[in-house]
């Protein structure tokens, strides 16, 4: 356990394990994405066509307000056993702990989706004219953009006041390129009149520049008092 | 450096009124707008002042995580509140140019969604200062200056190629400008500019002064406790 | 036009609403140093 890939490692598999063991977060969330789903298809109730065309946006959001439900749990257990104190003192490398988080979440953000998609197509008879593969690299980029950003600010917003609300706060106004890339690639993509490729070039050009930019901080954030 | 305070000051009010005089008599009307077009000098260089500002607040931040200069810091918060003021100026002006000229309040125009988005992220570095407890907040904010830094040509990106498949009017005016029109303008910008440094000078040391009162306080009480009764 | 009086006042409401804001805190600043010069 001494390379950072092998804590990277075991963080990721402890916390999955007491994750499993207690399915606290994963019902809520689950629950949580039904509501925002069920919701969503009063409020906003297309025809077939119309409904290509702003998909891409209600599902977008729903996966976002989703997301924030589980990256706001995120360094819960952590703080509420002092860990990220021995963390400090450790000389681990603080980036192990950070990527098994966003590994962690991203898992959990994932599954969430993987469980909301098929809802969407049946409550908007959603059905792609573009190529429908990329929709799979558009979700895994932009989910990997949320949740990095997500866990980054989630720590940041732990020793604040307000801390549930501080997340979105922070989270929504930075994320709001890869928000409109998601957005636009995937209405391109299911309505087929546009080419999403430029979108999911700026999504992994996002992805790269915060993963990077987020691995280079932690390190202060975690030791910022 | 005191001295100095007053004598920019009434500078800066020299410029602002010739600036006021410029837009309202001596820049010639527009042909296609009419006089709502004058909204102009006050909102194209509002818009730049605040980019300047915001860029003073980057170069602070990382000047605070290299160095850990608590002046750093106040400057940066000082940049950010001033920066977001006139942020608000332009995001109030810009509307109120768009409804006469154009019909509508709004539009995705690519230099106002930047505004808009700058000013979100600047907000949200404010409550993150106004709400995190005092030790570590100087570190967490210089680290959002920055990763907001580094989204700012990805949110340009994001807009100029939404603007290339969904084409929205263009508010600010295009093509090439009336030298007498650049005069105003740059006249404007200059005053605005001036006006930017007393306002962000004077919360600097507002700061500062806050922040040694804070700590002569925090000495007292802890004085006072340990005093014999 | 109304407009353009609009925007102008605009502008210059919100200038001086911050500048008001910064005066409060040099105020309250103010009465703290006071208040602490009292005390000893």
């Amino acid at each position: 356990m001494s390379t950072p890939a092998g804590l990277t490692r075991a963080t990721l598999v402890k916390d999955l394990r007491l994750e499993w063991r207690s399915k606290d977060a994963i019902n809520s969330m689950l629950f949580f994405a039904l509501l925002v789903v069920v919701i969503f298809s009063f409020s906003f109730d297309p025809t077939a066509e119309e409904s290509r065309r702003i998909a891409g946006g209600l599902v977008w959001v729903a996966f976002l307000f989703a997301a924030v439900v589980a990256l706001n749990q995120t360094w819960a257990r952590e703080l509420r056993n002092q860990v990220l104190d021995a963390y400090r003192v450790s000389p681990a490398p603080a980036n192990s702990l950070f990527l098994a988080k966003v590994l962690g979440n991203f898992i959990f953000v994932s599954v969430l989706e993987a469980l909301m998609t098929p809802l969407f197509v049946v409550f908007y008879n959603l059905r792609a004219i573009g190529p429908a593969y990329q929709l799979l690299v558009v979700a895994a980029l932009g989910t990997w953009a949320l949740v990095v950003n997500g866990t980054f600010f989630a720590a940041m917003s732990v020793r604040t006041r307000n801390r549930e609300m501080m997340l979105p706060l922070l989270l929504f106004p930075i994320t709001i390129p890869a928000l409109l890339a998601m957005v636009e690639a995937t209405s391109s993509i299911l309505t087929g009149e546009f080419s999403a490729k430029f979108w999911i070039v700026l999504l992994a050009v996002y992805d790269v520049v915060f993963t990077t930019a987020c691995l280079l901080f932690f390190e202060i954030v975690l030791h910022g008092e | 450096m005191k001295r100095a305070f007053p004598i920019l000051a009434i500078l800066t009010a020299g410029l602002l009124s010739y600036g006021l005089y410029g837009a309202l008599v001596q820049a010639p009307t527009e042909q296609t707008m009419g006089d709502v077009q004058r909204i102009f000098y006050y909102h194209v260089p509002s818009a730049w002042t605040a980019f300047c500002l915001f860029f003073v607040n980057l170069v602070a931040s990382i000047v605070y995580l290299w160095q850990r200069n608590p002046k750093a810091d106040a400057l940066a918060l000082a940049s950010a509140e001033v920066g977001v003021v006139f942020c608000t100026v332009v995001l109030v002006t810009g509307p109120i140019w768009a409804r006469p000229v154009w019909g509508i309040w709004w539009t995705w125009d690519l230099r106002l969604t930047l505004t808009l988005v700058l000013w979100l992220i600047y907000v949200s570095y404010l409550m993150l200062r106004r709400f995190s407890s005092s030790g570590q907040t100087p570190v967490m904010a210089a680290v959002l200056a920055v990763l907001g830094a580094l989204d700012v040509p990805l949110v340009y990106f994001s807009i100029w190629f939404f603007r290339t498949q969904h084409p929205q009017p263009v508010i600010g005016g295009g093509g090439s400008i009336d030298p007498r029109m650049l005069h105003v303008l740059l006249i404007n910008w200059l005053a605005f500019m001036c006006f930017a440094v007393l306002v962000c000078w004077s919360r600097y040391h507002l700061e500062i002064l806050r922040r040694q009162v804070d700590e002569t306080q925090a000495l007292e009480s802890l004085l006072a406790a340990g005093r014999p009764r | 036009m109304t407009y353009l009086f609009a925007a102008y006042v605009a502008t210059w409401v919100i200038h001086i609403t911050y500048l008001g804001h910064l005066a409060r805190g040099y105020a309250r600043l103010k009465r703290e140093i006071e208040e602490l010069r009292k005390k000893r």
